[in-house]
């Protein structure tokens, strides 16, 4: 198929950017979106021209480095999943595809599509991590009892790969999805409870610090999110806020 | 307090139990608003007590100018952080792929909601304060007469059709504010769990049964007059 791709190009951090147009020829319908950009870059390459900056890494949907806003939604129109993971049969032949980097003030544009997301590590320091002894000492995980429906949730909320989309995708740049599915992962087992109030205290103190917005139960990021993660996380994030607060 | 004020997540919290008290009382003025439509010395009864009461008029009336005020202006708040979050937009963005109209516009469909209180205010309150306060008549009666002022007062308001047209207005977007706002209340407050359904359910009757009773009194009072 061929396609008219409208893409964000900005050198770097100071540039104001703009939309570009290319024409990408031949796609196939089996390829995935990463792999239409590479045929696009392989162009521009030969054209000796400045190839389109995009983050990406394991392509397999585990990483979540492939931030890209693809026709107005984060990842693109497909659902529970990442860039990498959409095909280009999600698209018709003669389509023109808007590609952004994700947006949110907490996110700058570093180049092109890349956008720097340490914010993100910034809040996982914060307080996203339990205090254990390694060394030598360690309890096996399997001598705390669990119930099963605490450890799923546990799971699920530990799929979380941080790729950012809830954030680009909010109205309002709220990252209250993955940080409560950070705070919850830890909050619904028992190892998490020691530190349950610094936890909690923290992460959102940094989160606030970082710049995100405020959440204002759109749901739009449980939509767009490539793990499925719910909104009940943040109504949990939000009790145990309340817990540690008064 | 004002440190604990100063997290998103406690805005939120503040945010929602002012709009639960807004809820509440919401359904207490309909209340007293329906009589009007079968019983005018019930309603002026109802009014009169609600105008004159001191348990109503210093404390239940301070508490809720404050809640709404409290509401809005945590509402701006927000807003313009929120602004500020975002501040550059995408060339083509597809909210409507993942969220609600609604949802998305309760600043917009506030601003009516404040619009409307103030014509209320106008409408309504300032000439209460007028007559009691300014005044000095409690005595709730129509100039020279002995019976009640508070229904002739109603009727001669939906007079204009214009001032009708206002209200219905105002509260169909009250209707969207809600339709959004009363589960977004309760996720706020951390609240989400097996009884979510139901109180989703309940959000979409009550932010639709509510608007309507105000609208239907309008008009009734409209065509009744
Ligand atoms: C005075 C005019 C008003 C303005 C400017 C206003 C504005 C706002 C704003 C900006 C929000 C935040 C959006 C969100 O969290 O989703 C909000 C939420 C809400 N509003 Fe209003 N509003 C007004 C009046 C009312 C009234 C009269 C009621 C109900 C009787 C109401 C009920 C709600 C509810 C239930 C929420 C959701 C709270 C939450 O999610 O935590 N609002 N309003
Ligand atoms: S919650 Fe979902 S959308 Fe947000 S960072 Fe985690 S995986 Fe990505
Ligand atoms: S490249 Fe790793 S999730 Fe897409």
């Amino acid at each position: 198929m061929n396609l008219t791709l409208k893409i964000w190009r900005q050198k770097n951090a100071d540039d104001k950017g703009q939309l570009v147009d290319y024409k990408v020829t031949d796609i196939s319908e089996h390829m995935s979106f990463l792999e239409m950009m590479d045929v696009l870059n392989e162009q521009l390459i030969n054209k000796g021209e400045e190839p389109v900056a995009f983050d990406h890494d394991c392509r397999e949907g585990i990483c979540g480095m492939c931030s890209m806003y693809i026709n107005g939604e984060a990842h693109g129109p497909d659902r529970g999943i990442t860039t990498c993971q959409l095909h280009m049969r999600s698209f018709k032949d003669g389509d023109t595809i808007h590609i952004e980097p994700f947006r949110a003030t907490a996110f700058p544009v570093i180049k092109d599509l890349v956008v720097d997301r340490t914010s993100f590590d910034r809040i996982q320091q914060s307080g996203g991590y339990i205090s254990v002894n390694t060394s030598g000492n360690t309890q096996d995980a399997n001598a705390t009892p669990i119930s099963k429906i605490d450890a799923d949730k546990a799971m699920d909320a530990a799929t979380c790969i941080g790729c950012g989309a809830c954030v680009a995708t909010c109205k309002n740049s709220s990252a209250m999805l993955f940080v409560g599915a950070k705070v919850s992962q830890y909050a619904l087992l028992p190892q998490g409870q020691v530190e349950a109030t610094e936890r909690v205290l923290s992460m959102v103190q940094q989160m606030d610090d970082e710049g995100f917005g405020n959440c204002t139960n759109t749901g739009a990021c449980e939509v767009e999110c490539p793990k499925g993660i719910s909104l009940e996380n943040i109504a949990r994030m939000n009790r145990e806020f309340l817990k540690a607060s008064l | 307090m004002s440190g604990f004020l100063s997290s998103s997540i406690a805005r939120k919290v503040a945010m929602a139990l002012s709009a639960l008290f807004l809820i509440f009382f919401l359904i207490m003025h309909l209340s007293v608003n329906l009589t009007s439509l079968f019983s005018e010395t019930l309603f002026n009864h109802l009014s009169h007590f609600m105008g004159t009461n001191p348990m109503v008029q210093f404390l239940l009336q301070p508490i809720l100018i404050f809640g709404v005020v409290f509401h809005f202006v945590m509402g701006f708040v927000l807003e313009l952080k929120n602004k500020k979050a975002t501040a550059v937009k995408y060339a083509k963005d597809n909210g409507a792929a993942n969220s609600t109209w609604t949802s998305r516009n309760m600043v917009y469909s506030g601003l009516v909601i404040l619009a409307f209180i103030v014509l209320h205010f106008i409408d309504f309150w300032i000439p209460e304060l007028n007559v009691k306060y300014v005044h000095g008549d409690m005595s709730g009666l129509l100039e020279g007469t002995q019976d009640f002022r508070y229904f002739e007062e109603l009727q001669h308001k939906f007079v204009n059709p214009l001032r009708v047209l206002a209200y219905v207005v105002s509260f169909v977007l009250l209707g969207l504010h809600l339709s959004h706002g009363f589960q977004s209340a309760f996720q706020s407050m951390g609240f989400n769990n097996k009884y979510t359904k139901t109180v989703k359910a309940a959000g979409k009757i009550y932010s639709i049964i509510v608007p309507a009773g105000f609208i239907l009194v309008a008009v009734f009072h409209f065509l009744n007059h």
